[in-house]
C-alpha cells in the first residue's frame, strides 16, 4: 500500500511538472511565425524614413535627444564623423543643428578633453534616426510633468 | 633626277586632281580624321575604361558603389565621366591632356596598393576639390542645377542651407564633400569632424 502511495504521487508530481509544458508549446511560434516549414513567412513591410522635422523633445531626464532627419549613408569612422559636419561647435551655427553637448567631451575620469571623447564618438549608439513604425507592444509612460 | 625635276613632276601629280576630287577626297578624310579622333577620346569617357585599371576598381568604384549616384529611387546612374570629365569640348580636351599625368603615376605605381592609395587620398581628394571649386561645380550642374530646383520639395535642412547658399554664392563642393567616395582622414581639413586629437 505504502508503494502504491508513493508510486501515485510521484505520478502526480510528474505530471504537473510535464503537462504545462506541453501546453506551453503549444502556444509558442518560432520566429518566423506560425508557418509551415515549406511555405515563405510573411515579408515584414518596409518602414520608410521619417522626413526632415524640428527637434523631437525628450520623454525622460538625459534621453539622448533622437535623430529628426535621415541618417542614410552618413558615415562614423576613425577618418571622418558625419554628424559632426553639422553637430560640432564650429558648424552648429551655420548648419543650424542642435550643438553637440559638453558632456561628450569628457572622458570617463571626467577629464575635459578638447575635441569629441572617444566614448562618445559613435553617436548612433545612443542617438537613433525614426521610421514610420509603430510600437510593437503597448506602451502607457508618460513623462513627469514636473521634470519633462 | 634633280631637285627642280623632281618638283616639277610633283607639279604635274598635283595638276592630275581636279577642284572637285581634292574637295571630295579632303572631306572624307576630314570626316574619317575627326570622326575617328572623337570616338577614340570617347571610348576613354566611359566607366569600363576607367575602372580597367586595379587602382580605380578597387578602392574609388567599390566605395562609388554604395552611394546615391549609384544607385537611387528613380534609376538614374552618374558613371565615373559624368562628374569627373566636362562636357564641353574644350574644357574636355584640357581635362583629357592633363590626365596624361595619371599616365605616368600608373607606370611608376604611385597609388597601386590600397596603403598608398589611403596615403595620397588627402592629396587626391584636394585635388579633385579645388578643381570642382574653380569651375563653380560644372560637372555637377549638367544635372543639378540652382535653377530648377524646387526647394519646397527639398527636407528642411536642405531647403535652408541651399537657399542660404544662393545668396552666398557657394558652390556645390562647398559642402557635398565625400558624396561618391569615401573621405580621406579629416584631420588636417577640419579636426572638429574626427575623434581624437585636434592636429596631426
Amino acid at each position: 500500500m505504502k508503494k502504491l502511495l508513493l508510486a501515485g504521487s510521484v505520478l502526480i508530481l510528474g505530471l504537473t511538472a510535464v503537462v504545462p509544458q506541453i501546453l506551453a508549446e503549444e502556444q509558442v511560434n518560432s520566429l518566423r511565425g506560425d508557418h509551415a516549414l515549406d511555405e515563405n513567412s510573411t515579408e515584414p513591410e518596409m518602414k520608410n524614413w521619417q522626413l526632415d522635422r524640428d527637434p523631437i523633445p525628450r520623454d525622460h531626464v538625459k534621453q539622448p535627444p533622437l535623430i529628426p532627419h535621415k541618417t542614410q549613408g552618413y558615415k562614423i569612422n576613425l577618418k571622418f564623423n558625419k554628424c559632426m559636419s553639422c553637430h560640432s561647435w564650429t558648424k552648429y551655427k551655420e548648419a543650424g543643428a542642435t550643438k553637440i553637448s559638453q558632456s561628450h567631451f569628457e572622458d570617463r575620469e571626467n577629464n575635459v578633453m578638447a575635441n569629441v571623447a572617444a566614448r562618445r564618438y559613435f553617436c548612433t549608439q545612443c542617438h537613433v534616426p525614426q521610421v514610420d513604425a509603430k510600437p510593437l507592444v503597448e506602451n502607457t509612460f508618460k513623462p513627469l510633468p514636473t521634470v519633462k | 633626277m634633280s631637285l627642280k625635276d623632281k618638283i616639277k613632276c610633283f607639279q604635274g601629280w598635283l595638276a592630275g586632281f581636279t577642284a572637285t576630287t581634292l574637295l571630295v577626297g579632303g572631306i572624307a578624310f576630314g570626316i574619317i580624321f575627326w570622326g575617328g579622333f572623337n570616338w577614340t577620346m570617347e571610348l576613354t569617357n566611359t566607366e569600363q575604361f576607367c575602372i580597367s585599371c586595379h587602382e580605380m576598381e578597387d578602392n574609388v568604384y567599390v566605395e562609388y558603389q554604395n552611394t546615391i549616384h549609384y544607385e537611387n529611387r528613380t534609376g538614374v546612374r552618374a558613371t565615373c565621366p559624368d562628374c569627373h570629365v566636362p562636357k564641353e569640348w574644350g574644357h574636355k580636351i584640357v581635362r583629357k591632356i592633363r590626365a596624361s599625368n595619371e599616365l605616368l603615376h600608373k607606370a611608376l605605381g604611385s597609388i597601386n596598393t590600397r596603403e598608398k592609395f589611403e596615403n595620397k587620398r588627402l592629396k587626391l581628394a584636394q585635388n579633385e576639390w579645388r578643381r570642382m571649386k574653380k569651375t563653380d561645380s560644372r560637372e555637377c550642374r549638367n544635372c543639378h542645377s540652382f535653377d530648377s530646383m524646387d526647394y519646397t520639395a527639398q527636407g528642411r535642412r536642405a531647403f535652408n542651407r541651399h537657399i542660404k547658399a544662393v545668396d552666398d554664392g557657394q558652390t556645390c563642393i562647398d559642402c557635398h564633400k565625400g558624396i561618391a567616395h569615401e573621405l580621406p582622414d579629416m584631420h588636417e581639413v577640419d579636426a572638429s569632424v574626427v575623434v581624437g586629437q585636434t592636429s596631426k
